[in-house]
This record gives structure tokens, C-alpha cells and sequence, in this order.
């Protein structure tokens, strides 16, 4: 690691992806709106019974995020892979894991956070109680952490192949599973009132494991599919 | 003979399962040996229509240059 | 060390005459060992006490699992291998893995659901063994999935490799799974590390299954590996000496 040099790229990535991200809204903005029409379409499909919604409230409060996510990492390499930046990345003499975590880290800040800062409203919709909201918003932080972690791989293992879209879904989907697993059952303890520790180690667990493993993992899938 | 068939009556969940783990067997081995004939088919093709571009059409050559009156 | 044995592998002409060689020693033992495992689980065997004859599903089922599990750490390590030292060959095996491990992958579902019916009640439960069984199907698709849509063939090989390896963290799971959690699914009774809980006329056949499997695998992927070379070696002269 090149000691200064190495905190200032990451934090100049960041700042890049952050300018660049205000410069098209919408881009950052759809995922969330999706985020939203799906959760909605429940009370408005499914029933408006408050009672049953709740019961179904974490499985579609996690399916809603997981798909959500997944639209919003197609943009996180292909346009900078489409105008030659991620070349320069991989030349650039900076670790690359640590330039792809800044790029993720800026991810998460403009689509997990977001959505994790929807969840109070999109759950009310949903009937879940005020009092569950502190443990759904620690899972949803961990959980969508994970997401964009593990989205990175498969963005990355995309780039090479001629179609991403549905490829990248199926490729990330069954590494995300674990998360929205445990996501929806600590979703499901919080409603009911009882302890969500379990759940919120496990998901902090897979965090941390994607956090160690996930840049690594997307910069050697970036490495190959820039070729 | 019927007992054995019967299989205490969990025949109809015993007998597919194996019906579906021969197929497997069998697809598997067919598909395996089908795909190892195409291939050494096409690399005969490709090597007769000397794409190699060494000894086959090197030999070519060499005889049409022979052949020369 | 000396290690041109390791390094001999990275031949294709030789890998595939090996292969050629190998694939009766692996075929003809396999045979016997099924057709005889298929004797005793299903006539031998005595029926269970609790499950009478249903339980000779296992005889299918286990080695099917196994299989599934098995081949994605071969075909893992396979192409793990092929990325570190850059060898062709580990690539065509991990390819040649894929689709017979993706179809026992299934069949194992299959059976399991078969099974599952008359014992637990239900085909299916969200449990995290079967979970992760079903999530071990979907890395072999996305595998598969992947290398399809890469046209270059060596993009393709360490493209699908790094995601090989990413699904590795999946395969502790299926494992442990029903250790870790209150699974439905019962917990280990033959690959513990102590004694084995099955009596030895319902073991045997059990075992000699599971390495009549392993064997008939190899025998598979032996026949796929050669299939994956010459596909592989397009222009390489060794070829007009095998097959003439």
C-alpha cells in the first residue's frame, strides 16, 4: 500500500462518484422509487388489512430492498468501465480493492442509506409498529451493506460478458440469499417484539466477511473483465 | 414379486426417485460421450480442411511445386 | 521437490491420453459398485424401524447430495488452480463439472423431496440445508450462465473462476448447516467422526453407493475433459497423431 497516496484516491473516488451522482439524479433516485412502487403494491394488491400486511412485512420488505439493490448495481462499474476510468483504476499503481471499496462504500451511501432511511415509511404502509423500527434499520444497514458488497462481485464478473442485466441478478441473487434470510427473520423479531441479536450477529457476520472478501473477489473480476 | 414392488407402501415416492437418479446417470454418460464424438469429428474437419496450416497443406505445396513439369 | 509430476498436468496431449486411459478404470468399477449397492439397499437391506422400506430412498439421495457437494469443491479447486498457475487444463476440468454437477444438484432436490413427503409430511421446507442445497444449484447455473455469455474463452475460464471461489463460502453451510441450526433434515449419521449410527446390512450398500457415485463422476468427467481439450487445442499438430 502506497500510505497517503492510498486515502487520498479512495476519498477522491468517492468524491467523483458522489459529483457525478448529482449530476443525474434520476439514476440515483429510480432504485429507490422502485423501492417504494414494490413495497406499495402490497396493501394495494394483496390486501389493506394492516394485520396481514405486517405478517408479510419482512419477506417483502427484504425481496423489495434485494431487487432494488440489484437495479441499482448495474451503474456501479459499466459506465466507468464504457469511458476508460476503471482502466485507469487498474493502472493506476493504487491498490484496486481499496479504489472498488470506495466505489462500493459511495454505492451503499446513494442506495442502501437511502433505503434504510425508508424503511420507517414504507413499513408503516406495511403496519409494522413504531417500536420495531431501531432493529429493521440496524438489519437493513448490515443487510444492504452486504448487498452492495456482493452486488460488486457480480458487476464486476459482468462486465466481460455481452449481456449484464438478467446475468448479474442470477449471479448475485444466491450469494444474497443468506442476507435476506436473516434479514427477514430479524425484520419478523422485531415486529413481534423479541430479541433480533441472533440474526443481527449473523447479519453482521456476513458483512464483515463481504467487507474482507467482496473487494478482493471484484477486483479480480474487474482485472478480467477489462481485458 | 408385488411386495418387493410395493415397497411397504412408499412406492410411489421410492420408484421415481430412483426412476430420476438413472436418468441422470444415463443422460450424463450420453451427453458426455456425444459431446466427446463432436468434438473429435470437428477437430478431424479441421485438421483435413488444413486449418493447421502446417504439414497438410506444407505437403501440398511441396507436391504441386513437384509436380511442376 | 521436484515437481514435473504437477507440472505434466499443464500438457493437454498428455492430460487427455491419461484421461483416455483412465476412463475404463473409473467406468467398469462404478458399475459394479451401483448394480451391487442397488442390490443390497433394495433387497438385502433390512427395512428401517422406523421408516420401513422408505428409507431406501437414501440410496439414491446421499450419494446424489454428495455428488453435488463434491463435484463444485472439485470443480472450485479445479479452477482455482487454473487461475493461480494459469493452467488450461484446470480450466477444462471445472468446465467439464459444471453440468453433471448441476444435474445431481437437482436430482438430490428431487429425491429429497421425494423423500421428504412421506417422512417429514411436506416436499419442501425453508430450512438452511436445503436452502443452501437449492443456492448450490443456482452457482452452478450462474457458473454456467456466466461462461456462455463471455465469448473469449480465457475471460470465460477466470470469470467463472472467481465466481467458483466466491461460491465456495456456500458449501460449509450445506454441511454444517444442520449442526449449526435446528435443521428438519437429520443430522449426520454416517460421515461423523466417530462411528457411524446405521447398522452395517443398511450401511454397506450405503458406502459402496457413495463411492460407486464418486467413481462414475470421474468416469464422466474424464470423458467431458477430453471433450473440453480437443474443443480447446484448436490448431495444435498432437491432435492429428490421436486421432489417426
Amino acid at each position: 500500500m502506497s500510505g497517503p497516496g492510498v486515502f487520498r484516491a479512495a476519498v477522491w473516488v468517492v468524491q467523483r462518484d458522489l459529483r457525478l451522482a448529482t449530476r443525474r439524479p434520476a439514476q440515483v433516485l429510480q432504485p429507490l422509487a422502485f423501492f417504494a412502487v414494490v413495497t406499495l403494491l402490497f396493501p394495494l394488491g394483496y390486501t389493506p388489512e394492516l394485520a396481514k400486511l405486517r405478517a408479510i412485512a419482512p419477506g417483502v420488505l427484504w425481496v423489495a430492498a434485494l431487487l432494488a439493490s440489484m437495479l441499482a448495481l448495474e451503474s456501479l462499474f459499466r459506465e466507468d468501465a464504457d469511458d476508460g476510468t476503471l482502466e485507469q483504476f487498474v493502472v493506476s499503481g493504487q491498490p484496486l480493492t481499496i479504489l472498488l471499496l470506495a466505489k462500493t462504500a459511495t454505492h451503499w451511501l446513494l442506495t442502501g442509506l437511502p433505503l434504510t432511511l425508508m424503511a420507517p415509511l414504507v413499513g408503516g404502509a406495511l403496519g409494522v409498529p413504531f417500536a420495531a423500527l431501531g432493529g429493521i434499520l440496524s438489519s437493513l444497514v448490515l443487510g444492504t451493506i452486504s448487498l452492495s458488497l456482493i452486488g460488486a462481485v457480480g458487476a464486476g464478473l459482468t462486465l466481460a460478458s455481452r449481456r449484464g442485466g438478467v446475468l448479474l441478478s442470477l449471479l448475485t441473487l444466491p450469494l444474497a440469499v443468506p442476507v435476506l434470510i436473516f434479514g427477514a427473520r430479524a425484520t419478523e423479531l422485531a415486529i413481534a417484539g423479541d430479541s433480533l441479536t441472533a440474526p443481527l450477529y449473523l447479519l453482521g457476520a456476513v458483512a464483515v466477511l463481504g467487507l474482507t472478501l467482496a473487494p478482493l473477489a471484484a477486483a479480480a473480476a474487474v482485472r478480467i473483465g477489462l481485458e | 414379486m408385488n411386495e418387493f414392488f410395493s415397497m411397504g407402501g412408499y412406492a410411489l415416492f421410492l420408484w421415481p426417485a430412483y426412476a430420476v437418479t438413472l436418468l441422470a446417470i444415463v443422460v450424463n454418460v450420453y451427453t458426455a460421450r456425444r459431446d466427446l464424438d463432436r468434438a473429435r469429428t470437428e477437430a478431424r474437419r479441421r485438421l483435413a480442411s488444413g486449418a493447421t496450416g502446417d504439414a497438410p497443406s506444407v505437403a501440398a505445396a511441396a507436391s504441386a511445386v513437384g509436380g511442376q513439369p | 521437490m521436484d515437481w514435473t509430476w504437477f507440472h505434466k498436468f499443464g500438457s493437454p496431449p498428455h492430460v487427455y491420453r491419461l484421461a483416455g486411459l483412465l476412463t475404463p478404470w473409473f467406468a467398469w468399477p462404478a458399475a459394479l459398485l451401483i448394480l451391487g449397492a442397488l442390490y443390497g439397499g433394495l433387497v438385502l437391506a433390512p427395512p428401517d424401524y422406523q421408516q420401513g422400506d422408505g428409507f431406501r430412498i437414501i440410496y439414491v439421495h446421499a450419494p446424489s447430495a454428495w455428488l453435488a457437494v463434491m463435484i463444485y469443491a472439485v470443480m472450485a479447486t479445479a479452477a482455482g488452480v487454473g487461475l493461480i498457475w494459469r493452467m488450461k487444463v484446470a480450466h477444462a476440468v471445472a468446465a467439464s463439472c459444471a453440468g453433471v454437477g448441476a444435474w445431481f444438484t437437482v436430482v438430490s432436490l428431487l429425491t429429497g423431496m421425494l423423500w421428504g413427503k412421506p417422512m417429514w409430511g411436506t416436499y419442501w421446507v425453508w430450512d438452511p440445508r436445503l436452502t443452501a442445497q437449492l443456492i448450490l444449484l443456482f452457482l452452478y447455473l450462474g457458473f454456467m450462465g456466466l461462461r456462455a455469455s463471455i465469448d473469449d474463452v480465457s475471460r470465460a475460464d477466470r470469470a467463472s473462476a472467481v465466481l467458483a471461489l466466491v461460491g465456495v463460502v456456500n458449501l460449509p453451510i450445506i454441511r454444517y448447516s444442520v449442526e449449526w441450526w435446528n435443521s428438519i433434515h437429520q443430522a449426520p449419521s454416517v460421515m461423523k467422526m466417530d462411528r457411524p449410527s446405521m447398522p452395517f446390512d443398511m450401511l454397506a450398500p450405503l458406502l459402496a453407493m457413495l463411492l460407486g457415485f464418486s467413481l462414475y463422476f470421474g468416469a464422466v468427467l474424464l470423458i467431458r475433459l477430453r471433450a473440453e481439450i480437443l474443443r480447446r487445442e484448436r490448431n495444435a499438430s498432437w491432435i492429428r497423431e490421436e486421432l489417426t
